[in-house]
């Protein structure tokens, strides 16, 4: 199983390869890093504009670039910004904090939730839960994510004025000053996530339990369901050790094939409630023609997806003895 | 003899978007201490679905009636808590398919210990002793490395052995086999029937064997049930339904089956196929492939009957027609002889 | 008379499919309303007395009889803008999840048919774009192309073909085996033809449920992307830039907020249940048996 594990990272290398070259050309020549600041007024003397653009290796071709920054990557330097008060390597690590901490507690929210509502609607095949579930199911599934965020963060601000106190933190992902030490803090942040959690967490909540659904379904008719039963172990029994564990593993895979259309999602939510994390980060990099930042910014995404959905089949293999990877 | 387990007017229907689809329409028997009862017909007769029914096993949008009485309780309408008291306990099952019955995320030799658990009070170690013991009644080799392989590490064969070892956990009094033998190598089949017969022989369980098999039957059991469209449509002992079938039918179907004991015979198939449970005939379902079809059987669906001697009945208005003829009167021979 | 009994199979096996889809109620219901929208958006959007690009001396009024979806603070019509926004967003999501389609379906057809080598290094391309944050990479190149509304497209084909090619590969592989591919082989058929008359047509029911779940993924994803600023851009419109514009007055004139959002659920919405119905009808394994 580690053979096979180092094996497909290194088999993720030249796919990270691939993908951040492509990008890095695609910013590179999407536009010029340097327009913003020979649009100043008073225009800067043309030493300064040769000055930036050493700095930004702009005198070499775009190939030289690229090998500069992938080779500087393995000594832990990202290159250099545009925006030159920020360096992106470390830079880009506080930002990915702040998103991995929203995706992480909309995932598991999600999970939970769908699991939860996936096995009742099954169970519960045909009756009006199951067909209440499934509306809103639908209906989350054509919902764009931007749209429901900012009802949601309305809701937010109209609920806190009911209340007469910020309860629901509706704009940033903390407070720039907090007062009283580490429990008030932790309370602040909690008071930021919950709004774009839940933003968040309800779109992979549709589909996964559209797929929990399904899943369940399938397995509630096999005959090892019905030999359990037939085994004389109770209801209870027979659908939480039998049906749910063996139709929870098939989430396992999709649940990593969707942290890519997640981390998409964050990247709406940060911009609607004004998140300084990765995705207002990619924003604004690819809005400066930031080369440097954008292809960092996609090395650090693509390798936390390729590394989720390894561990992602690893975990299958644990789960269903069937799967042996050699 | 008294009956261990008694059906009366079983009727199942299923609701489906095109309609009401009645699969069994009032089955009756009785099943006595340590019988044999095979029930034949074929696929969509509604066999498998009796089983099933009589188990509390079928889900979803099946409406059932009648009544299923094991001993002196009733199974039908009995609360869960009830029914997973009689499951395993006094009625076990076994599936056609041993591809599909074994959960493959569990070592099978957990699947039999949860069976004895399921019903005795006894420690993990102790039902897994007896769980071993099981695999080597059932004739699996080296029964405790067995014990921790998973469904997908062992043959199909050595899977159904696993299930009748499931089957027969709790000393059941009546083992229900839907099809043991259907889904597996010819070779294997003897085998499986062997393991069955050990079962049934070390628990003194009766059982009723589904098939579509006619060999089976001949090997197996005492009595038959010949099932068609839902219904019962001949009942005997083996003799009185393999030598003196008294329903076009079964006579149909002993047509159908090549024999190794004829040097040289005719098969005479029953042409056509079932009818639909959807759109059922008004009179006798068999009757569109019947050669003796009268109006009368296209009007009325007759009643089982007594027909002849003991307990042999029919469901045919020619019954009596029947006495003596070989399918081949009846039933026009495929255009070849069959070597064999 | 061979060709004339093929078609007395054919078109029983097109009714079997239109009968199947019938009794899905909802999907049904659900055309309607998506043929009554594009017909509202690409025919009313013609006839109705305002442009986009009208300025009327109505300025942020309510939804009224002259503005059915009120105005902006520009005093440009509501309902003219969320037309001309379903135009766009609709044409985008149908161009792309069409040309998605063909190309994916080439590329897992082919992949699939002569396996080996040629299907590792072509599933691993697909893979590697499967990997990739749609909206992060599509926001890249929205970016780099400029705002015209079929370069939109062609950046969401460019991202989905990936998606079809697993789905038309994983069809062909099962299909590769079957006695009719070796029938036709046997009887000297080439390859492209194998694919493309008989591979690729038994792949079909799976194909067009997914192309049709494939237009409503990718409105979500336009407009997503005109919301973040990097697809279409003024002074033309999509549902997602009148939502990114109406942000900021929910409160104050819910209706610039609510009408374009619910034009957008409303399309995603009837496409998935359409999918829904044509799964049902196409993949008659799937359908629904109530047991």
């Amino acid at each position: 199983m580690l053979a096979y594990a180092v094996r497909r990272m290194l088999v993720s290398v030249p796919i990270l390869v691939i993908a951040t070259f492509v990008v890095f050309v695609m910013v590179s020549l999407s536009g010029d890093p340097l327009s913003e600041l020979k649009t100043r007024n008073p225009p800067p003397p043309p030493r300064t504009l040769a000055l930036e653009a050493h700095r930004l290796h702009l005198d070499e071709p775009v190939l030289a670039r690229y090998w500069h920054w992938i080779t500087g990557v393995l000594h832990g330097d990202f290159g250099p910004s545009v925006q030159s008060t920020q360096v992106i390597g470390p830079e880009l690590a506080h930002r990915f904090l702040v998103t991995f901490r929203l995706i992480g507690v909309a995932m598991l929210l999600a999970l939970v939730l769908a699991v939860l509502v996936g096995v009742v609607s099954a169970v519960k095949q045909y009756s009006a839960t199951d067909y209440t579930f499934t509306f809103f199911g639908f209906l989350f599934l054509a919902m764009p994510s931007f749209w429901f965020a900012i009802l949601l963060k309305e809701a937010g601000i109209s609920f806190n004025d009911t209340v007469g106190n910020q309860v629901l933190f509706t704009i940033g992902d903390s407070s720039v000053y907090i007062e009283g030490g580490t429990w008030a803090s932790i309370a602040d942040v909690v008071g930021h996530m919950i709004l774009p959690t839940i933003s968040l967490a309800l779109l992979s909540f549709a589909a996964w339990s559209r797929f929990q659904r399904a899943s369940m379904l399938e397995v509630l008719n096999t005959d090892y369901v019905r030999l359990a039963r037939a085994k004389g172990l109770r209801s209870g029994t027979v659908l939480t050790r039998h049906a749910l564990r063996t139709a929870l593993i098939p989430l396992v895979t999709v649940t990593a094939l969707d942290l890519g259309a997640i981390i998409s999602g964050a990247i709406v939510t940060e911009n609607v409630y004004q998140w300084r994390g990765a995705g207002s980060f990619l924003l604004e990099s690819i809005r400066h023609d930031d080369a440097y930042a954008v292809a960092g910014w996609l090395l650090i995404a693509a390798t936390f997806i390729i590394a989720f959905n390894l561990a992602a089949d690893l975990l299958y293999a644990v789960l269903d003895p069937r799967i042996r990877y050699a | 003899m008294t009956p261990v387990l008694e059906v009366a007017d079983l009727r199942v229907e299923f609701r489906t978007d095109e309609g009401r689809v009645p699969a069994v329409r009032g089955v009756s028997f009785q099943l006595s201490r340590g019988e044999v009862l095979g029930i034949v017909g074929e696929s969509g007769s509604g066999k498998s679905v009796t089983s099933l029914a009589m188990m509390g096993l079928l889900t979803g949008s099946s409406q059932v009636a009648g009544s299923v009485r094991l001993g002196d309780t009733e199974l039908l309408g009995a609360s869960d808590k009830e029914l997973s008291r009689v499951r395993g306990q006094s009625i076990a099952m076994i599936f056609q398919d041993p591809m599909t019955s074994l959960n493959p995320v569990y070592p099978i030799g957990y699947q039999i210990v949860e069976a004895i658990r399921a019903h005795h009070d006894i420690t993990r170690d102790a039902a897994r002793s007896q769980a071993q013991r099981l695999l080597g009644v059932v004739s699996i080799p080296n029964p405790s490395e067995r014990m921790n392989n998973y469904p997908h590490e062992l043959s199909g064969g050595m899977r159904q052995r696993v299930v009748i070892a499931i089957a027969m956990a709790n000393g059941p009094e009546v083992i229900i086999a839907d099809e043991p033998t259907t889904a597996l190598d010819v070779t294997v089949q003897a085998q499986i029937l062997e393991a069955l017969h050990t079962a049934r022989v070390q628990t003194g369980a009766a059982m009723l064997l589904i098939t579509h098999d006619l060999g089976v039957i001949a090997g197996q059991a005492d009595r038959v049930l010949v099932m068609y469209a839902g219904r019962v449509v001949e009942a005997g002992t083996v003799e009185e339904i393999f030598y003196a079938p008294q329903m076009p039918y079964t006579l149909g179907l002993l047509g159908s089956q090549p024999r190794l004991d004829l040097r040289r015979q005719r098969l005479h198939p029953i042409s056509g196929a079932p009818p639909s449970a959807l759109h059922l005939p008004p009179g006798c379902p068999f009757a569109p492939r019947c050669p003796l079809a009268a109006p009368v059987c296209e009007a009325d669906e007759p009643p089982l009957v007594a027909t002849g001697t003991g307990g042999h009945l029919s469901a045919c208005h020619f019954s009596d027609q029947l006495v003596g003829v070989a399918p081949g009167d009846l039933f026009r021979p495929i255009s070849q002889d069959t070597p064999l | 008379m061979p060709d004339r009994e093929l078609a007395v199979t054919q078109r029983s096996q097109a009714q079997l499919v239109a009968r199947r889809f019938r009794r899905h109620r909802l999907a049904v219901v659900s055309l309607a309303v998506l043929l009554a929208l594009v017909l509202l958006a690409f025919v009313g959007g013609w006839l109705w007395k305002y442009s986009v690009v009208d300025l009327t001396s109505d300025e942020s009024v309510p939804p009224s009889w002259d503005h059915p979806f009120g105005t902006d603070a520009a005093g440009h019509d509501t309902f003219a803008q969320v037309l001309r926004g379903t135009q766009i967003s609709i044409g985008i999501a149908v161009l792309g999840a069409l040309v998605a389609t063909v190309v994916g379906t080439v590329w897992g057809a082919t992949a699939g048919y002569y396996g080996g080598r040629l299907d590792t290094v072509m599933m691993r391309i697909a893979d590697l774009v499967l990997t990739l944050p749609f909206l992060a990479v599509a926001a890249v190149l929205g970016h780099n192309v400029g705002g015209s509304w079929w370069l939109i497209a062609a950046v969401i084909a460019g991202l989905y073909w990936a998606y079809v090619a697993r789905v038309a590969r994983g069809v062909v592989l099962s299909l590769r085996e079957k006695e009719f591919v070796e029938a036709a082989r046997a009887i000297g058929a080439g390859d492209a033809r194998i694919i493309f008359r008989h591979l690729v047509p038994n792949a079909f029911g799976s194909i067009i449920v997914n192309a049709t779940v494939l237009v409503a993924i990718a409105i979500l994803l336009e407009t997503a992307l005109s919301y973040l600023g990097f697809g279409v851009r003024p002074p033309d419109t999509s549902l997602g830039l009148l939502v990114s514009d109406a942000q900021t007055a929910v409160d104050t004139r819910p209706w610039l907020f609510f009408f374009p959002g619910l034009f957008i659920i409303l399309i995603a919405l009837t496409i998935n249940f359409i999918g829904d119905g044509l799964r049902d009808a196409l993949d008659p394994q799937q359908t629904r048996v109530r047991r």
